[in-house]
């Protein structure tokens, strides 16, 4: 470890939950967790000074969804190479979750699209993108409004790494359906 | 390392001086294979230096190697250790063959400051090419040092080095992802921002004080600008759907980026501020990756509008977009060379994804790379090196290649997996 690492003042990011669509916030609390001064000497004629930031996740509540016998727990629906067409054996798992959606008005879900990690990461993100969408018209057709989907990607970033056969691959070829606050 | 174990003594006794050192372990570091063809023959005399802290004279002479431009003498078998030009028995130097030499001191000053005063001499002519003298904080002994090298560099082959800039890249590593921030020799490595979600895609601000990057750590895409010696952060771009793909303008006043806010991912302007979103680029298509010349009148990006992944242009004011690259059926990741003349690109080459350089007034590309799934290229500040990820194995690392494509580097660090490196500016 390096000294500078080693000195830099600890921050913990307190983050507020997801929301969708504002232009710009205001940037995120920051709470100084150190007692004291950095170890390291302040020194302000160090352009390469660094000061470094760590985010810690909060998962909010519990959730009904995630009873493990429940069809709403299951949040994966796997695609064909280079498709975004969902296939008819996740019919009943979207029918699912759509009817919960229309019951629950408040209830909001992300459709996070993932790549398998061949091409490049932006790119990966942009086709992820396209098999959320799909499934989003999915629940569409089935009367749950926009207002409660978000359709994201998370490209290749959630994907297996050093896949060498499309047994691999084909895991990384999917929608997860995610809950917020979930 | 074992495919350059056999490639060259110099990186032998380079890779003994990074292993001698304390902070080698935590360090990226870098193996070098092949060389320029006409590198200027330099001894860097041991400095006279007070302090115990990292060797000035090591680091100097390997960022001088590492530049390819230079063939940097064994002084060992010299008796003579010259500090200052009036020391300088020329004869000695100049039977060791050195075009150039080094020489210089470290002194401890009252106030925990330290003076290094460096002359660089004309072995030759015997005179004297350049002299500096800095008063600084203990802490700044590497950079101290990466300047000299380019003062060298600058002297020796009238293109400015690149020594003493910073490169960022993203350090998976525990299940933590990292963005941070290294000298451009891989040594001092610091940690920007961590999160148990991903962090991808980011670019310096063109003055080297902010770091624009996407987080997921609201699980979605969302672009963050922080700045480096605060650590205060902005949210910059937080639509429904994904933001991503920030990419500052040469000014620093505004970003491209990448938004699925009203339909498919398309690129958009937004001031530095986060006010004033415009939408540039329409089609029903993938438009990703924006970046933009160095004269800030276009912005490239890539797009599958044409069916397969291919690299546009588009006036930085908006219009028709037009398509830059034909040759190959997959081109993504546009990067500008500084002088604006080469883009630096991915492209898949029968399936190996590799670095690419097309001329842009030819249109004549090279391939750099020799990696299967290379990504991420940009360019040196002076435009003589490119870095980019590259793989072993599942684990990522980092590379540099000349844009000559003579000399080439790699990069690892111990434990992580690393990848979507971009080179910063020259640190003032």
């Amino acid at each position: 470890m390096n000294k500078k690492l080693l000195g830099s003042l600890m921050l913990a990011l307190v983050l507020t939950a997801c929301k969708s669509a504002p232009m710009v916030e205001k940037p995120a609390a920051v709470e100084d967790k150190s007692a004291s001064a950095p170890k390291a000497p302040a020194n302000g004629a160090d352009s390469s000074a660094i000061k470094e930031v760590v985010i810690d996740s909060q998962s909010t509540g519990n959730s009904p969804l995630k009873d493990p016998s429940n069809i709403l727990s299951k949040r994966n629906i796997y695609f064909d190479f280079d498709s975004d067409a969902v296939k008819a054996e996740f019919r009943p798992l979207i029918e699912a979750h759509a009817k919960y959606l229309l019951a629950h008005a408040d209830a909001k879900v992300a459709l996070q699209g993932n790549a398998d990690e061949r091409g490049t990461r932006e790119y990966n993100l942009a086709l992820g993108q396209r098999r959320s969408v799909s499934v989003k018209k999915s629940l569409n057709l089935l009367g749950v409004q926009d207002k409660q989907i978000e359709t994201v990607s998370y490209g290749e970033e959630k994907a297996t790494a050093g896949c060498t056969n499309d047994a691999c691959y084909k895991l990384n070829r999917r929608v997860d359906i995610a809950y917020e606050n979930d | 390392m074992n495919i350059l174990k056999l490639t060259a003594l110099k990186w032998v006794i380079y890779c003994s001086v990074l292993l001698s050192s304390a902070l080698a372990h935590a360090a990226l570091e870098i193996e070098i294979s092949g060389g320029g063809a006409q590198q200027v023959p330099i001894a860097i005399v041991p400095f006279a230096q007070a302090n115990t802290q990292d060797n000035i004279s090591n680091i100097i002479a390997a960022d001088l190697r590492r530049s390819g431009m230079f063939r940097v003498l064994e002084t060992g078998g010299v008796v003579s250790r010259p500090s200052d030009i009036a020391q300088i028995k020329y004869a000695e130097w100049a039977a060791l063959q050195a075009q150039a030499m080094a020489v210089g001191t470290v002194e401890v000053l009252p106030g925990n400051r330290l003076k290094v005063s460096f002359k660089l001499a004309d072995v030759l002519k015997q005179t004297q090419l350049a002299g500096m003298e800095y008063n600084i904080a203990p802490s700044q002994l590497r950079l101290t040092a990466h300047k000299i090298a380019d003062v060298i560099y600058q002297k020796l082959t009238g293109e400015i080095g690149n020594a003493a800039s910073r490169i960022a890249y993203i350090n998976k590593a525990k299940g933590r992802y990292a963005l941070q921030v290294a000298d451009a020799d891989g040594e001092n490595p610091q940690t920007v921002v961590s999160s148990a979600e991903p962090i991808i895609s980011p670019d310096w601000s063109p003055d080297g004080t902010k770091i624009a990057y996407v987080s997921f750590e609201k699980k979605k895409p969302v672009i963050y600008i922080q700045s480096l010696m605060t650590g205060q952060r902005m949210i910059l771009a937080n639509f429904k759907g994904n933001n991503s793909a920030p990419a500052w303008s040469p000014d620093g006043t505004k970003l491209a980026i990448v938004l699925t806010y009203a339909a498919n991912s398309q690129v958009y302007i937004i001031n530095a501020d986060g006010t004033d979103l415009k939408l540039l680029t329409k089609s029903s298509a993938i438009d990703t990756e924006p970046t933009w010349s160095p004269d800030a009148k276009w912005i490239y990006f890539s797009s599958d509008r044409g069916g397969s992944p291919q690299i546009y242009k588009v006036s930085a004011m908006g219009g028709e977009a037009q398509r830059v690259t034909f040759e190959g059926s997959y081109n993504l990741s546009p990067h500008f060379s500084p002088d604006g003349k080469q883009l630096a690109m991915i492209r898949n080459d029968g399936g190996k994804f590799r670095v690419a350089l097309q001329d842009l007034s030819s249109g004549q590309v090279q391939l750099l790379s020799e990696g299967t799934q290379d990504e991420s290229p940009s360019f040196a500040p002076n435009g003589r090196m490119l870095l980019y990820a590259t793989r072993i194995g599942i684990r990522g690392t980092l590379a540099a290649v000349s844009s000559d494509g003579r000399i080439k580097q790699r990069l690892s660090e111990s434990g992580g997996d690393v990848r979507e490196p971009t080179w910063g500016p020259i640190i003032n």
